[in-house]
């Protein structure tokens, strides 16, 4: 990858990342601004989730919570199977790379309840060097390509899934493309 | 071994009673792009699958990373290449949120409007390939008439048939052109005949009721555990829709309701889009009249630079809800930008659908779960 000089160039701009953006944001942080629902919602989580050390937090709309990577299916099951909250649709399984920075991974579910249509992300930190946690599959059949998609792109395992064989790459690639480590310009032959 | 033409392989996979398995895609003509299904057949009886996605994988979620946000527009229209206008509004919705930014009606008023016919676009291109699917040629005939009826007009506002790029952060490209509203309105009234044509030729014909009535049957707490969504999921029974459940863009401004089936069939998928399509005529004609003139384009920097945050932005696409996560760090690309593609997880659903089915109705199936390669694969 080339790390060309930007300056007084109108051409299009070398790959951007945050450290070597030109000007500041127009707010360093996007402000929170929980819905009424979301508030209630953050108030009842450690209420339902007693067993287990999580941290409640809000990212604009959204209630966050940072659960161990290691129970996440046990918290994903509670969160599913208690009335109280009753998550039974998974919008989104993925895996954020944050292995620069923190030396780790962040698999973030998206949580949706029809029932109480309200929504919450949860989020496991899973270390870079070895990146395994349970499947969540037990929980909801829809994680299942989620899960084989993240295995291929990050290398991240996902323990107890039926069926963890490559999905969207070709046989025998080697390698993890979404990864930020891995080079975006250059190009093997097949 | 029954003499199919196709070429079969004898195998023992330990699959219990399958004696034959067919191979079927990624060239294909029922398989709507690249996709390939291993069949395990005991006779003509399905007993397993194995879909096969990723012919057309790009790598798009990792070229977001590394481009700004306009160019990524660009890569949003190749998504789900039938619904461009809809991919493109999920994208700048997101970006707008982080950005806590206020988007002028006018432009409002025109995305949904293009959204809208962009629906129904993608609902004919369903009727006429669905139809296509079981051996009628003559709907896919008619509706592709139509839906370029739909495309010279997009032609006309954005410059492009299919790969528009005209959604910007905070606005649209440009204003409509000054006969907009009333080719919308003629427009409405040849889609209308269009549909009701489709309608009264396809939807009550004895083989076809025949071929899709209690085939493919889904209930409807399965299909919500398998993350389905928009007309398959509502098939099943479950009412939900982004555009009632959380109203984006000015949804809540428009009277229209949302059909759900209930048999969770193949001719529920079928027919639940077909009512859409209707459903959003009307939405279309409300627009035309609440719209008034103004500004169509926020005051923003002409490379968006959202604050550092996450934030996660869904939208009614033809084939389901469509999300975006959005990871920033506050720099003019994201750091992570996440789909949630409906046909992803429409398709996962496939196997269950197919096991007990004969392989004629795979087809029909398949075709009922309306997928865009485009997008599973991104």
């Amino acid at each position: 990858m080339t790390t060309g000089s930007d300056e007084g160039s109108t051409k299009r701009p070398p790959p951007i990342t945050a450290s070597r953006g030109r000007h500041a944001p127009d707010a360093d942080q996007a402000p929170s601004r929980l819905t009424p629902k979301g508030e209630a919602l953050s108030v009842l989580l450690p209420d339902v989730l007693t067993k287990y050390e999580v941290e409640i937090g809000a990212d604009i709309d959204e209630v966050v919570c940072h659960a161990p990577a290691s129970h996440i299916d046990a918290i994903a099951g509670i969160l599913k199977s208690d009335e109280r909250t009753s998550f039974k649709y998974l919008r989104l399984l993925c895996v954020v790379d944050y292995e620069e920075q923190e030396a780790a991974f962040d698999v973030v579910y998206h949580l949706y309840s029809l029932e109480h249509q309200h929504k919450m992300v949860l989020k496991g930190r899973v270390p870079a060097s070895d990146p395994k946690l349970p499947t969540v599959t037990t929980v909801w059949r829809g994680a299942d390509w989620y899960e084989r998609e993240m295995h291929d792109l990050f290398g991240v395992e996902f323990l107890g899934h039926p069926d963890l064989r490559t999905l969207i790459l070709p046989d025998g690639f080697e390698g993890y493309p979404g990864r930020k480590s891995y080079p975006l310009h250059d190009y093997d032959e097949f | 071994m029954t003499e199919s033409g196709i070429t079969t392989n004898v195998i023992d996979k330990g699959r219990g009673m399958a004696d034959m398995l067919i191979n079927m895609g990624p060239q294909h003509p029922a398989t709507h792009g690249v996709f390939r299904m291993e069949l395990a057949l005991d006779s003509e009886m399905i007993v397993d699958v194995t879909p096969h996605i990723g012919y057309l994988h790009r790598g798009s979620e990792k070229l977001f990373e590394n481009e700004i946000y306009s160019q990524i527009i660009t890569l949003f229209d190749r998504l789900d290449y039938i619904s461009n206008f809809n991919n493109e509004l999920g994208l700048v919705m997101a970006v707008e949120k982080l950005m806590d930014l206020e988007v002028p009606d006018r432009a409002e008023y025109i995305r949904v409007i293009l959204c809208e016919l962009n629906r129904i676009a993608s609902h004919l291109v369903f009727i006429g390939t669905f139809a296509l699917d079981m051996g009628a040629l003559t709907p896919s005939l008619y509706n592709f008439r139509d839906r370029e009826k739909i495309l010279a007009l997009f032609e006309a506002t954005s410059g492009a048939r299919m790969m528009h790029n005209f959604f910007r952060v905070g606005g649209i490209k440009q204003d409509v052109i000054a006969d907009f509203p009333a080719r919308v309105t003629t427009l409405l009234g040849e889609l209308e005949a269009g549909i009701d044509e489709a309608d009264k030729m396809l939807s009550l014909g004895e083989v076809f009721v025949e071929r899709t009535r209690g085939i493919g049957v889904i209930d409807g707490d399965v299909a919500l555990d398998w993350g389905l969504s928009g007309a398959t999921l509502r098939a099943s029974g479950v009412p939900y829709d982004v555009r009632i459940e959380e109203p984006y863009s000015v949804y809540d401004r428009f009277d229209f309701g949302v059909p759900v089936g209930s048999a969770g069939d193949c001719w529920d998928r079928y027919y639940l889009r077909v009512l859409e399509a209707r459903e959003s005529i009307k939405i279309i004609r409300q627009a035309l009249q609440q719209m008034e003139p103004g500004p169509v384009q926020a005051k923003v920097r002409a490379i968006a630079r959202p604050p550092k945050g996450e934030v996660y932005v869904h939208a009614e696409n033809p084939r389901g809800d469509f999300g975006v996560y959005l990871v920033s760090e506050g720099a003019e690309s994201p750091y992570r930008l996440k789909v949630r593609p409906p046909s992803f997880c429409n398709l996962m659903a496939l196997r269950d659908l197919l096991i007990g089915h004969y392989i004629a109705d795979s087809v029909v199936i398949l075709g009922s779960l309306d997928i865009v390669l485009g997008e599973v694969d991104r």
